[in-house]
């Protein structure tokens, strides 16, 4: 059977990769995207730890359902917000926006 | 740790990479490379394309996906409920009808404020 | 095979303060359908008493405790102080918003349903005892705060707030979510308790497990240390406090902070208090971390403030200060036999801050134009003549935010240092005191300007009916806490959150 840290390994890459297009890419559609990527990173995660550790207690699979859950509902707001900003600007890169000097 | 067992997957993985690699290179290579104006345009015997290629959509299909995105996703707790359905009893249905009031709360929500007319 | 649950195992009474104010905001989305668009300060006055409802269930059931939801969900004294600084907390919120929205013509009737949702998402955070109800219960605070800090759109500044907050919101998000996976993955269960009855084992064994579990902590850490702002995960605070409607930045310096840091007790103290790196220790192995967190964010936060100009950034500024303060009670809290008096620190901070910071807000909503400038220091030049009142009522908020005695931050400050000093963190503490010294500055100019410099005044047209209400809510508030810490102090001493089980 495939060891558990293989899936750990796959898992981190792409928590790395989401968090890279994150920090990295300047759209924010972009960055939303990364946002789903880091946690389908900790589903994967979840689940490995769930079918190898405890497959009795169900916690692991709740919690990656709960996870899927939220992400849509991130989704949604965010591509609200990220829709009504480029109605303004038309523009979604958040660099642009700099009308607060940060 | 038992990275032979992968050797198999990864020799394939690096076939492939390798025989895309080498059908790219190869027609670049040998194939004849005379471009013309006629056959640098987006569509070689067809019509002028006309405007962007990026076209603006009203922003009602976004309300659209975004509303879909939700409720599509929700029934992501029905299906686990729907496998131990015997198991629950009383309890799961009630458990699900305390759900789907909430769900259906943000249902009358959004018909009530006309989200789900097109015009 | 599996035990099927009745209703009753669910133990719902515990929870019906969370509860009740959940359900009020799903009612009042439906009621609100049938307000009428000029009319939506009914939404508000309904919003107001959906959250006086939860108020009075909660002090109905203070010193009740036990766990709810099959062991998700705990109600203890601590929920039950907690709720009522997040109560408080939405009430003045509804109270600062309602002329606010109709002065910047944004009045909707969601915005109420929004706060209600948010704060219920900070009240579940307070009782939860689980990963699981954790995560849901940050994302259902953060959520609706994402919302609302784009409430003002069209202005490009509150979009840009908005966007901005969701952004690294959902990305602080990701990091603790995939800190409790890691944790999960440590100890094969999500449930707090559990977690604190398997790290023994997991320190004993070394290995993997460990690497997994301190991996957990660090990114539980950034994820919440992103909610509550605290160095170096604060950049965002600034912007999005200036750019967000001020009644919802009032709301959220607190409120946000509030939930963040329960989530943060409630994971370090119940669950982690006993993760130690070698044998024998008797700080836990996060305590470490903290001190540097509390104190970089003590010495940054309140440094960066003197230089600002525009107040609703100074009170960001403070806002990060503040949060310093209370991470210095969590560190304490990594000490063995401290950690309750260290809890208890930090709600009586958290409480003092919630009035003090609130009525300051108000006070800048005041004095706050239309359209939402004229937002700066300088703004405050001469107010004690034009409104001596609340020139008074801003002298004392800012006392109170320096940490001068008779006001609710002295008490919150003298909890705080003395459970560091008995944690054995003299440094933190000096540092503590010595950020103190300089916040003065900042908070002393605004006074200046008011009283000693020559000008005209502003008028503060903000200055409405109910805004006066809440600013006098908070002054008193501010003032009683200061005066008569025992009301406070007495409400906490029950409070225990981490079994005294340092045996080892």
């Amino acid at each position: 059977m495939i060891p558990l840290w293989m899936y750990l390994l796959v898992a981190a890459a792409l928590f790395c990769m989401g968090a890279y297009a994150v920090l990295a890419r300047r759209n924010a559609v972009a960055i939303l995207m990364g946002v789903e990527l880091m946690l389908n990173a900790v589903n994967i995660n979840l689940v490995g730890f769930w079918r190898y550790q405890q497959p009795l207690n169900m916690a692991g699979q709740a919690f990656a359902a709960f996870v899927f859950v939220i992400a849509a509902a991130e989704a949604a707001v965010g591509l609200a917000i990220i829709i009504s900003v480029y109605r303004q600007r038309k523009s979604v890169i958040p660099d642009e926006a700099d009308t607060l000097k940060g | 740790m038992a990275l032979q067992e992968f050797a198999p997957a990864a020799a394939l993985l690096g076939l492939s990479v390798l025989v895309a690699l080498l059908v790219v290179m190869l027609s670049r290579l040998l194939g004849p490379h005379r471009p013309t104006s006629r056959k640098q345009a987006p569509y070689e015997s067809g019509m002028k394309p006309i405007g962007q290629a990026v076209r603006r959509m009203p922003v009602k299909f976004y309300l659209v996906a975004v509303l879909f995105i939700i409720f599509d996703i929700e029934v992501i707790f029905f299906l686990p409920w729907a496998v131990v359905f015997r198991d629950l009893g009383v309890y799961g249905l009630i458990i699900m009808g305390v759900f789907l009031f909430i769900l259906t709360v943000g249902f009358i929500y959004e018909w009530k404020k006309g989200a789900l007319e097109w015009e | 095979m599996f035990q099927v649950p009745t209703i009753a195992d669910l133990n719902l009474g515990l929870t019906l303060p969370a509860l009740s104010l959940a359900l009020g905001a799903c009612v009042l989305l439906l009621l609100d359908l049938f307000v009428p668009r000029e009319r939506k300060e009914i939404t508000a006055w309904l919003a107001m008493a959906g959250i006086a409802v939860s108020f009075v269930l909660n002090l109905a059931g203070f010193n009740e405790s036990g766990t709810a939801f099959l062991g998700t969900f705990a109600a203890d004294q601590f929920t039950g102080f907690l709720n009522i600084v997040i109560l408080i907390t939405a009430f003045l919120g509804v109270l600062l918003s309602l002329d606010y929205l109709k002065r910047a013509k944004i009045e909707r009737g969601e915005y109420y349903v929004l706060l209600l949702l948010s704060a219920a998402g900070m009240m579940f955070m307070s009782s939860a005892n689980d990963l699981i109800v954790v995560f849901i219960a940050l994302e259902l605070l953060s959520i609706p705060l994402y919302i609302m800090a784009t409430f003002r759109a069209p202005d490009l500044k509150s979009e840009e707030s908005g966007m901005k907050y969701f952004i690294l919101g959902a990305f602080a998000g990701a990091f603790f979510v995939y800190g409790a996976a890691l944790v999960y993955g440590a100890t094969g269960t999500t449930n707090l308790p559990e977690i604190f009855a398997a790290v023994n084992g997991i320190i004993a064994a070394g290995g993997s497990q460990m690497f997994l579990l301190l991996m957990g902590t660090g990114l539980i850490l950034v994820g919440l240390g992103f909610k509550v702002a605290v160095v170096p995960f604060h950049m965002w605070t600034p912007d999005v406090y200036e750019g967000a409607p001020t009644p919802v930045t009032a709301f959220m310096s607190v409120g946000a902070k509030a939930g963040g840091f329960a989530g943060l007790l409630r994971i370090m103290v119940v669950a982690l208090p006993v993760f130690v790196l070698k044998d024998g220790q008797t700080a836990a192995a996060w305590q470490q971390t903290f001190w540097l967190v509390a104190a970089a964010t003590l010495i940054l936060g309140n440094i960066v403030a003197i230089a600002q100009t525009n107040v609703k950034r100074m009170l960001a500024y403070s806002s990060i200060a503040h949060a310093g303060y209370i991470m210095m009670a969590v560190a304490a809290a990594g000490t063995a036999g401290v950690a309750n008096e260290a809890t208890r620190a930090a709600l009586l901070y958290l409480m003092a801050y919630m009035f003090t910071n609130l009525g300051a807000f108000g006070i800048a909503l005041a004095i706050e134009k239309d359209d939402g400038s004229d937002t700066g220091v300088d703004n405050f030049i001469g107010l004690a003549k034009s409104k001596p009142a609340l020139a008074a009522m801003m002298t004392v908020f800012m006392l109170s935010l320096t940490g001068i005695p008779l006001t609710g931050g002295f008490v919150g400050k003298w909890f705080v240092f003395k459970s560091a000093l008995d944690a054995g963190l003299v440094p933190l503490a000096i540092i503590g005191v010595l950020t103190s010294v300089i916040s003065a500055f900042y908070y002393v100019r605004i006074i200046v300007n008011m009283y000693l410099k020559d000008g005209e005044g502003d008028p503060a047209a903000g200055a409405t009916r109910y805004v006066n209400w809440a600013i006098y809510v908070a002054f008193a508030g501010t003032l009683l806490m200061g005066i008569f810490p025992w009301i406070a102090t007495n409400l906490s001493d029950t409070v225990v959150l981490a079994v005294e089980m340092f045996v080892r």
